[in-house]
Formats: structure tokens, C-alpha cells, sequence
């Protein structure tokens, strides 16, 4: 770092420097050369700075993870070596831990990198129609449909199901426990006791909430303006968090609020109805539509996510830590 | 409270057991913040000392938006990108969304204007004896840059400290084009954002302290290296 030492005191130096060549020339001659040394020996340090730097940089952009290829940062392809695969999954599978739970063995099983993206489904949905993942692992039917007859994804493949549910604080302040999720929905929009929280994000979840205030014979335009009617823009995760800090009501996923009960001060309210049926399923970008669609992996995805063996791990998750599985296998079944 | 002190301590469990997956995540930021640094600080120094000592019209305009766009919001410049890169995009072909390079790239847009601007400002406080003196003495355009870079220097290590302090910093952008793929394109503050909507508030806090250690650690660096050759 020795090119940043000041030159000197600056060009003024250079016309004094004039004088003394005039009287004395061998000195000036002995102090060029030193100079020339110098200026040889920063170039060389600077070049060795920018190589080092240029090279740091490259295996910034090149290599995937650092174990990789530690050691030959020259022989570093801008590719990955491995393949990679890129599925976009919502946020309730992501957050309840289940990919990453199922990550390794897939990785391990077909030998490629598992790239998982974590959004609500609106995102997940329209990742997939750009053509920037593989796959799509969603819950929302009807938009999963529109979805696959745009041409966009190949089939909907459905793998597995758990419950929505109504949660709310303890003290039930509008009186839902034990209703329909319709009449309870109806309940709140009447009596405007208590606070409901909304993903409001465009999610599955979000999706859901809004057909359930359709089926109460309610207008969503009409429900979000209410003055009890809160729009947190967030994950479920986040959501619950917020219901809770509220003390609100709001409509979460089983898994989720299972992997979070244990921060929450709210209880399940609401746990019965059709309506609350939460279906996940699988869709593999179609390649006639999007060319760089890894098809393959894709279908591989599919295939493991709904083998037996896959199913059976589906089947079991969170048991142990939850008392209970957070997800019930479905592979076959049509999907409600 | 108690959570900022548990994060504390698990901060320093985290650093002294080494963990794989935070000193990875780690890593990565620095990585790709260096990159983006290092490779924006080479288009923007020139750049910027062009824009100083050329006089044209329209130069105030042009400063006062570079530094307008100081505080252009991170998350529209993920949009920004995230629209170019996208397979549906102009840039699409590239394939590089959700890649390490595409967060080095996000982040070079991010800190051009700060380093642009900062370079300017730094080379405007070096005295004109200085361009006036090498140009009479026969230095070409580029020769008498060169000289009042390397006469504000340390002006100019203060911008790209600063540009380096932005992209290291960053989520929004970071978030939208990288995707928060574990083990691939998650940093620091995208596992930050990550780990607190999961709720594992100790976990995002610890995280947060060593980003701050990072960050510690560099300007003390930086620092003693202008010390030493002041």
C-alpha cells in the first residue's frame, strides 16, 4: 500500500528541483534513478494490489460457496460447476423449515444445487411467467389453473395439504370461537370488535381470506377500508407476529402458526369449514414457453416430492417438535 | 433489552465457535460488497475526476442529480435491475439473475452517484495551483487528473469507504436480484431481514453485530493505512 504515499510536496517541488539540476547534474541524476526504482517498485505493488483485487472479484462472481474451490481462484469458471435448480416456494412451506428439511436429500439424490426462493405465491406466480425459476411449489388453486392454461407452467401437481385456521387472541372480544370461518368472518365485519390483521400481500393466504369474506356476502374493497382492518404487507410469519403484538384476529396456515405458537400469545379460534382447506401443489415451468426452463430438474422436483418416500417425510414433519404433522401427504389425490 | 444482550452473547458464540454457516454468509458480504466497491471505485474515480476538471454545460445540473440519486431508495434499484436481468428482460440472456452477480452488479448501481459524487466534492477541495501547475508543465488531460486524485486521496478513500459502508448495509436490493438463496446469495442483511420475520430476534442480532464488527474492523484498517503513510 505504498502508492499512497504522497509524492513529495506536491509539483511545486518540481521547479525547485529545476534549480538543483542546474548545479549540481550528478545528484539530480543519482536521485532520478532512485526515483525511477521507486516509481518501478509502486507500479509492481499496484499491479499486484489490482491482480488481487480482480481476482477476489472474479471469485465473488464465479464460485457458489467458498468450500468450493478455495484454493485456485485462477481456475474459477463464471458458471458453477454444479447444476443448479431454481424453485420458487411460498413463504408458509419456507418458514415452517419443511425445504429445508427436504433440500439436502434432493440435492443429494439427483446432484445438483437446490436454489430455493421464498415468496408469497402472487411473486412465486409471476418469477414463473418471466421464466426466472424451474419451478413453483404454491398454494392457490384457481390462480395455479389460470396459471398452467396460460401455457406458463406444465401441470399442477398437488403434494400435499394441511388446514387454515382463525386465530385470535384469547379473550375472543367479537365472540368467533367454534363458528363457521364465514360466520365468524361475518361476526367481525358486524360487530367491529377486535382488530383483524391481513397478509394484504397477494399471497395464497391473502387469496383465501378474501374468498372467505366473498363467501360471508361481504365486498374486500368495502372490509379493507374498515377501521379495524389492518394490512401488514408481510410473510406469514411476520403477520402472526403482528396479531399478536395487536392482540388481533387474523387467518394463518397451520404449519406456520405451529412453528411459531410457542412465540405467540394467540390461540386457535376457528378450525373448522371447508373453505379451510389449504392445498399445495407443484408446477414445472413449461418449456415450449420459457426455452431455459431446466425441465429435467423440474420433473425430477415432482417426482421427489411426491415418491412414497418423500411423502412419508412430508407426512412426519414437526411430530416430534410439534406434537403434531404439519402438513398431510396428498400426492394423487386431485386437489380440491 | 434481554434480547439485545442474548444476541450480544451469542454474537460472540457464533465468532469464537467459528459457525460454518455465519462465517460463510459472512464471507459472501464481504465478497461481493468488495467487488462491487472495487469494481464501481474503477469506473467512478475517472469518471468522476473527468466530470471535475472538464468544463462544460450543464455541470451543476449534472452534479446536483448524481447527488439527488445519493438517495435513490435500494429496493427500486433492485426493481431497476431486477427488470433488466430478468429472463423477460433486455438483459435476460445473461441468466444471472439470483446470482452473486447479480447482487455485485445491484450494488455497483447502488453506490455510483455516492462515489461519483463524493469524488467530485473531494476533488473540488484540492487547490487549482495544482491542475494549473501540471498542465503548464505539459501533463496531458489524464496525467493532471491523476495528480489531483492522488493530492485528495484520502478524500477520495473516504468515498469509497462510504460507497463500501452503503453496499455492505444494503437489503432491499440485495433481497429483490439475489433472491436470499441459502448458501448461495444470502448475506449478512438478507439473513438479518430473513431470521427476524422467523423470529429468531437473537440470531438477527448477533448477525447484526458482526456486520458492525466488519465494519469496525475495515475502517480500522483503512485507517491505520493512512496513518502509516501520511
Amino acid at each position: 500500500m505504498i502508492w499512497w504515499r504522497p509524492k513529495s510536496e506536491g509539483e511545486f517541488q518540481i521547479v525547485k528541483e529545476v534549480h538543483f539540476w542546474t548545479t549540481s547534474k550528478e545528484r539530480e541524476r543519482e536521485r532520478e534513478r532512485e526515483r525511477e526504482r521507486e516509481r518501478k517498485m509502486k507500479k509492481i505493488i499496484l499491479l499486484t494490489v489490482l491482480a488481487l483485487l480482480l481476482a477476489m472479484s472474479l471469485v465473488a462472481i464465479g464460485c457458489p460457496a467458498p468450500q468450493v474451490v478455495p484454493d485456485e481462484p485462477a481456475a474459477v469458471p463464471l458458471r458453477a460447476a454444479l447444476e443448479r435448480m431454481r424453485v420458487a416456494t411460498t413463504t408458509s412451506l419456507y418458514d415452517t423449515g419443511l425445504w429445508a428439511h427436504l433440500e439436502p436429500m434432493f440435492e443429494e439424490e439427483f446432484g445438483v444445487e437446490l436454489d430455493i426462493l421464498y415468496a408469497g405465491t402472487g411473486i412465486a406466480l409471476e418469477w414463473g411467467r418471466r421464466g426466472d425459476v424451474h419451478a413453483i411449489a404454491t398454494h392457490a388453486r384457481a390462480r395455479e389453473e389460470k396459471f398452467v392454461a396460460e401455457g406458463y407452467g406444465v401441470e399442477r401437481v398437488v403434494f400435499a395439504y394441511n388446514y387454515f385456521l382463525i386465530v385470535g387472541p384469547a379473550d375472543d372480544p367479537a365472540g368467533i370461537k367454534g363458528l363457521s370461518p364465514e360466520e365468524a368472518f361475518k361476526r367481525l365485519m358486524e360487530t367491529g370488535a377486535g382488530r383483524f390483521v391481513s397478509r394484504g400481500d397477494d399471497s395464497g393466504t391473502h387469496g383465501k381470506e378474501k374468498a372467505i369474506w366473498r363467501e360471508a356476502g361481504f365486498d374486500y374493497e368495502v372490509v379493507r377500508d374498515a377501521e379495524w382492518y389492518i394490512e401488514a404487507g408481510r410473510g406469514m410469519g411476520p403477520t402472526l407476529v403482528m396479531a399478536s403484538e395487536e392482540q388481533a384476529y387474523t387467518l394463518a396456515d397451520m404449519g406456520t402458526f405451529l412453528a411459531f405458537k410457542a412465540d405467540l400469545d394467540l390461540v386457535p379460534l376457528v378450525t373448522e369449514g371447508d373453505i379451510l382447506l389449504n392445498v399445495y401443489s407443484v408446477i414445472a415451468i413449461c418449456p415450449e414457453r420459457r426455452p431455459r426452463t431446466n425441465i429435467k430438474m423440474a420433473n425430477n422436483l415432482i417426482d421427489f416430492l411426491t415418491s412414497p418416500a418423500t411423502q412419508r417425510l412430508i407426512g412426519l414433519y414437526g411430530v416430534e417438535e410439534h406434537g403434531m404433522a404439519l402438513f398431510t401427504p396428498a400426492a394423487g389425490m386431485d386437489g380440491k | 433489552m434481554t434480547e439485545i444482550w442474548q444476541g450480544f452473547v451469542k454474537a460472540i458464540e457464533l465468532i469464537v465457535s467459528l459457525d460454518p454457516e455465519v462465517m460463510d454468509v459472512a464471507w459472501r458480504s464481504l465478497r461481493i460488497s468488495a467487488a462491487s466497491t472495487i469494481l464501481a471505485s474503477l469506473i467512478c474515480i475517472p469518471i468522476g475526476g473527468l466530470i471535475h476538471f472538464r468544463s462544460f454545460r450543464g455541470k451543476r445540473i449534472l452534479i446536483n442529480i448524481i447527488q439527488t440519486f445519493y438517495s435513490f431508495p435500494t429496493v427500486a434499484i433492485g426493481l431497476l435491475v431486477f427488470l433488466m436481468i430478468s429472463r423477460a428482460g433486455p438483459l435476460g440472456f445473461l441468466g444471472i439473475l439470483f446470482t452473486p452477480t447479480a447482487m455485485i452488479l445491484g450494488q455497483m448501481v447502488l453506490i455510483t452517484p455516492i462515489l461519483l459524487g463524493l469524488t467530485i466534492s473531494a476533488l473540488s477541495g484540492v487547490d487549482k495551483a495544482i491542475r494549473d501547475t501540471s498542465i503548464s508543465l505539459g501533463a496531458t488531460e489524464f496525467q493532471a487528473i491523476w495528480a489531483i486524485i492522488k493530492e485528495a486521496r484520502y478524500a477520495v478513500m473516504a468515498a469509497v469507504t462510504m460507497g463500501f459502508g452503503r453496499a455492505i448495509s444494503e437489503v432491499g436490493c440485495a433481497l429483490m436480484v439475489g433472491g436470499n438463496i441459502r448458501g448461495f446469495t444470502r448475506i449478512m442483511t438478507t439473513a438479518i431481514a430473513l431470521e427476524t420475520t422467523r423470529g429468531e430476534l437473537e440470531l438477527a442480532i448477533a448477525l447484526g453485530i458482526i456486520l458492525i464488527s466488519l465494519a469496525l474492523i475495515i475502517n480500522v484498517a483503512l485507517n491505520i493505512i493512512q496513518q502509516r503513510y501520511t
